[in-house]
């Protein structure tokens, strides 16, 4: 074996680095300085984040072909990077409070091992690699789930996503076994030349499987329904980290098999499966939300009803679709981030979480309340913020195709819009219009610094990445590097 | 000349908006007010310049041939999709551009200096946030230069949108008060609806002729219509579509029929910016579309019947319910809607064939008057409100004795709305009448009947505020405004006085040539005949009190009744989003979750969970329900794709 190849990947070696890094200055430092173990591991990574931009963007196909980079992957894993490092900035306060000290090793440590696996996720052009990334990514989340272990809600939602979670995979595999009997190979590329032309019963079945099972990490509708319950029951940084960075390696895992694997059956088969399930998706995430009072239980649906949006990049299935999708997860991980960071500060403080906790907020904090209005704003896709682009640009990629039946899906997609703005308002009229309760008010309260600079990221990010025209342009042009997973429209 | 440093129109109120926004209560109220309004000051000065310089100065290439050319002033690509649709931000400066940089910083001047006065009296009952009120006057200015001056479509509905935001956050100012914030978020809410069909008519219209650009729209219009090869959709051409639906948005904001419910609630907002917002700027922005891409709706005669329609049924329908409402910003309100629907109704009739075209310039006219008039009876009635502490008109009456600035200017304006010469309205709505006759004498009689009405509730709006009775004021008489917010009503009634003289078809016209309005003598004696026989009506009636309205109101209980709830437009629409898609889908959805799959499986699941220890400790025990929709799920999902292929 070829021990160079492991230079082909300088992204994943670094962040071992990181996580060894961490784990080091974990085990053997002092008592004294462990107190900055959260901000050391913010700069370890925050360097690593920014190493990221001088890595090789050559593609390269490593390890027999199992195991693929190009620009589009290098430009994934960097978008996960930039949401990563928020989530971790973000995590500082609620990892220095007396009750995290002894554990808060565990959770970096957990924290990096996942994000390791979703780069095999997405690097992945062999069965196997995708699901030990898979499992990587998924298993540690269900520890990080339980942290705060004396909360009674924390370890049910642990165990209800361990067991959903166990139970997509074996779908998963199941799903993978008939494939393997219909092809006798698991590459990606061996698949797709296998199946060419087959459109058989058990190849339909394998596929629905397929789907289902990453359908669990994306949380589409119907395997969506651990959502609100894990999303509700996680400590607040696990929520954020879940509903983004898990969302968006799992989506380009999730267009690369599609596209490359059962690109065959795409207008006879799975264009219709994803069709009927985006629709569902939107139209009961959105539906489901307008009720939820629960902050966290909002953003569980609302992100549902955001997953629905992100999948009509991969029923384009073309490079405008993949750069689009890329897009989508940027700004979705930085509007997103910038709610829960808003929550996170909030419920560290007070403990609170109801969205009738929030009424009057305008009047005592007016920089959170303006930083969850333009996070709201974003999310519903109001311009100019970035989240009207990233709707814009999947709307259009899902339009490229000349398709008449994504016609009428983006109708669909567009009119749906207008419902969740409906319930992204009544956050902002919470916060700016309603009178406070009977208890008043949350009374003003300076954010710990961490949280403040997390907030000030996702702000200008949701208020710059839209104007900036460069960042689309980009991911075109990265998104033309993989035009080979094309190949076989 | 080169107009290069036009940016300054646009980046001076940004850094205004910014400015306040930043510093927010760090400044003194006053201070953030006359630092706005310097600031708008200096952005007139140079929108005027700008303006001026392209209708009137040294031939630059503005003129070539008689013909007033579109020039780019600047601009910068933004994104490249195509070799061909490319997004640029830039400033495009045309005749209606030129003119709408007049008009938008003119108006928005006054309101900034109107609002010194207004808005400071006003401390002892709203909140503090005056830093915050003059932030958002910038950003509303801001998008709504940005959108008149878009060189593309795609520049244009960002702006669009943004005037959407910001009218959003201005209206609901007074967010103490409940009917505000219900009312912003209803004009949101309902804008957006519009703008969703405005989204898909410009994706359709950018697929099919591969460009956002204006200018390569309209230079060729037959070519950019035969772009889409004859496909049709139901029947209809898919050009016809996309401009229909692009005129739903611009009837979103224009508040046609049925799309005009936001725009009476939307007048809890503060006057000054009522005045701003809803008479002279954002609800003329559909109209500004509609003219913007004249060239193609002129060739789609089915999409120019639907404006045509909507606009007379519009403009009849708010002038009725504007004859019965009691407060006098809804009156106001209901007068814009039909004034707006007489715009659009002469967009709708324009031909380039009929009489050069004189719909179009009729529009923009009545449009530039509008505005100027529109904005000064909303400043009136503003100092109205501030001196008397209340909207209805039943707390008013004889208010002539104690506000002579405010009457003089209040009846210039309603000499002006009804179109009495020489006053500015009567030489728009003359031309606008003109061009309706051109069409059809049936619209043409339609809309002179609307104008009388015009005249009629306009008087008896005059009328029961200044004359009717006089009531017991107490010891707190009522007394004309402070300078601030006098000095716009005198500088707004000299321009409505005069703005019907200016010869605005050398300036406006729909291929941009010289364009020389003469008055129809026939439609002007016979249309002015009316207004005065309506005129004299309302004097008769409201004149002095007596009883006599109440009597008719009485005659006519159920046509009044129901003009007066506005025709239950509003019940209608409370009906489908509340009873329907709330209770009928949302409600039980959400009962569903909650009972079914949480609730009642739970039941089912605890008699499985007793078995086991370890997950009877989970209590909820709903995974196993979750696990069984996902089954379902993945199993139906296989089943039907195997059905429908099989």
């Amino acid at each position: 074996m070829d021990y160079s190849q492991f230079l082909s990947m300088p992204q994943e070696i670094g962040l071992v680095a990181v996580f060894l890094l961490v784990f080091l200055y974990d085990t053997f430092m002092s008592k004294k300085v462990q107190n900055a173990l959260p901000v050391f591991t913010c700069v370890v990574f925050g360097l690593f984040t920014i190493a990221n931009v001088f890595f090789c963007e050559e593609s390269c196909s490593i390890f027999g072909g199992m195991f693929e980079n190009t620009q589009a992957t290098v430009a994934i894993k960097a978008i996960l990077n930039i949401g990563m490092l928020i989530v971790l900035i973000q995590s500082v306060k609620w990892a220095n409070s007396e009750y995290m000290t002894v554990r808060r090793g565990e959770f970096y440590e957990l924290l990096l091992i996942t994000l390791f696996g979703m780069y095999f996720m997405i690097s992945a052009r062999h069965f196997l690699m995708f699901v030990i990334g898979l499992e990587t990514a998924s298993l540690p989340l269900a520890a990080l789930i339980a942290f705060e272990k004396n909360r009674y809600e924390s370890h049910e939602a642990a165990a209800k996503y361990m067991f959903t979670a166990i139970f997509s995979s074996a779908i998963f595999m199941m799903g993978l076994s008939f494939v393997y009997a219909l092809s006798g190979s698991l590459y990606f590329s061996d698949i797709a030349a296998m199946i060419f032309g087959e459109s058989s019963t058990l190849l339909i079945v394998a596929l629905a499987f397929v789907i289902a099972g990453v359908g669990f990490k994306l949380s589409l509708v119907p395997f969506h329904l651990w959502t609100a319950d894990v999303y509700q029951g996680a400590p607040t940084p696990v929520t954020g980290y879940l509903s983004v960075i898990s969302k968006g390696a799992a989506a380009f895992g999730f267009m690369v098999i599609l596209v490359q694997v059962f690109g065959s059956v795409y207008t006879v088969a799975w264009k219709w499966m994803m069709y009927a399930l985006i629709v569902l998706t939107i139209i009961l995430g959105n539906l489901f939300a307008i009720r939820q009072r629960n902050m966290k239980r909002f953003l569980a649906f609302s992100s549902v009803s955001q997953a629905g949006y992100i999948m009509l990049g991969v029923v384009a299935a073309n490079e405008m679709g993949l750069a689009s999708l890329m897009y989508y997860v940027l700004v979705y991980v930085l509007s997103n981030l910038a709610a829960f960071g808003v929550i996170g500060a909030i419920e560290n403080k007070t403990g609170k979480v109801m969205m009738s906790d929030y009424d009057g907020l305008r009047s005592t904090n007016p920089w959170l309340s303006f930083a969850m209005m333009l996070a709201m704003f974003s999310l519903a896709g109001i311009p100019p913020f970035a989240g009207f682009f990233s709707k814009f640009f999947i709307f259009a990629g899902a339009l490229s195709t000349g398709d008449v039946a994504l016609y009428v899906l983006v109708l669909i997609a567009l009119l749906n819009t207008i419902i969740s703005l409906y319930y992204y308002l009544l956050v902002v009229k919470a916060m700016f219009i309603n009178k406070p309760g009977e208890n008043g008010a949350i009374e003003t309260f300076k954010s710990a610094c961490s949280e403040r600079l997390a907030m000030i990221v996702c702000v200008l990010g949701i208020m710059l990445v839209g104007i900036v025209s460069c960042i689309y342009t980009y991911l075109v042009d990265a998104a033309e590097t993989s035009s080979a997973l094309f190949n076989i429209f | 000349m080169d107009f290069s440093y036009s940016y300054l129109v646009l980046v001076l109120p940004l850094i205004t908006f910014l400015f306040l926004g930043l510093m927010g209560t760090r400044l003194s109220r006053k201070t953030a007010g006359v630092i706005g309004t310097a600031m708008m000051g200096v952005a007139a000065v140079i929108a005027y310049s700008v303006a001026l310089e392209y209708f009137f100065g040294a031939d630059q290439g503005q003129i070539v041939d008689g013909i007033r050319q579109q020039i780019i002033a600047w601009d910068l690509t933004w994104l490249e999709f195509t070799e061909n649709l490319v997004i640029k931000v830039g400033f495009l400066l045309d005749p209606i551009s030129a003119m709408m940089l007049i008009v938008i910083t003119t108006v928005s001047f006054l309101v900034h200096l109107y609002s010194l006065g207004y808005m400071q009296d006003h401390e002892h009952k709203y909140e503090k946030g005056l830093q915050r009120y003059y932030a958002f006057l910038s950003l509303f200015t801001l998008s709504m230069l940005g959108l008149v001056v878009a060189p593309n479509i795609f520049q244009m509905y960002i702006f669009w949108e943004l005037v959407g935001v910001s009218s959003y956050l201005l209206i609901g100012f007074y967010y103490t008060l409940p009917a505000a914030v219900s009312a912003s978020k209803k004009a949101f809410i309902v804008t957006r609806f519009a703008d969703l069909g405005f989204l898909i008519g410009i994706l359709l219209l950018s697929f099919y002729t591969q460009t956002f650009d204006f200018i390569t729209l309209t230079s060729n219009p037959t070519a950019a219509i035969a772009t889409a090869g004859g496909a049709t959709f139901m029947g209809c051409s898919v050009m016809a579509w996309a401009l229909t639906l692009i005129f739903m948005g611009g009837a979103g904001k224009s508040a046609m029929f049925p799309l005009h419910i936001w725009l009476p609630d939307a007048m809890e907002g503060p006057t000054p910016v009522s005045a701003l917002i809803h008479a002279a700027t954002m609800v003329v922005a559909g109209v500004f579309l509609v003219a913007r891409l004249f060239p193609l709706y002129c060739l789609e005669e089915g999409t120019m019947t639907v404006i045509t329609v909507i606009g007379a049924f519009t403009a009849f329908y708010a002038a009725a319910v504007a004859c019965v409402q009691s407060d006098i910003k809804r009156v106001l309100a209901f007068s814009t809607i039909s004034q707006i629907a007489f715009m659009i109704t002469s967009l709708g009739v324009a031909r380039p064939e009929l009489h050069e075209g004189v719909g179009y310039m009729a529009s923009m006219f009545h449009l530039f008057t509008h505005a100027m008039f529109k904005a000064l009876l909303f400043l009136c009635a503003g100092a109205i409100i501030h001196a008397v502490h209340s909207n209805e008109m039943s707390a008013m009456g004889g208010l002539r004795k104690y506000m002579p600035i405010c009457n003089i200017a209040f009846l210039i304006g309603c000499l002006a709305i009804a179109g009495i010469p020489p006053f500015a309205g009567f030489f728009s709505k003359d031309e606008i009448l003109v061009a309706a006759f051109e069409q059809n004498t049936f619209w043409g009689i339609w809309m002179m009947l609307v104008a009388g009405m015009t005249a009629f509730y306009m008087f008896r709006l005059y009328y029961k505020i200044f004359w009717w009775n006089n009531p017991d004021y107490g010891h707190h008489t009522p007394h004309d405004a402070p300078m601030t917010m006098s000095l716009p009503l005198i500088i707004l009634s000299l321009v409505s006085i005069v703005a019907g003289l200016i010869p605005f078809g050398e300036f406006v016209s729909w291929n941009r040539a010289d364009y020389h309005i003469h008055l129809n003598m026939t439609v002007a004696v016979s249309s002015v005949a009316v207004a005065v026989v309506a005129i004299l009506l309302a004097t008769k009636l409201y004149l002095k009190e007596n009883s006599a309205p109440a009597k008719m109101a009485n005659a006519f209980k159920g046509l009044w009744t129901a003009a007066y709830h506005r025709f239950y437009m509003d019940e209608l629409y409370q009906f489908i989003t509340h009873k329907i898609i709330f209770e009928r889908v949302s409600r039980p959805l959400a009962w569903f979750d909650r009972q079914i799959v949480d609730g009642s499986l739970n039941g089912l699941a605890n008699i499985a969970n007793s078995a086991s220890y370890a997950i009877r400790k989970l209590q909820s025990g709903s995974i196993q329900s979750y696990v069984y929709v996902y089954l379902i799920g993945a199993l139906l999902l296989a089943a039907v794709t195997v059905i429908c292929l099989i």
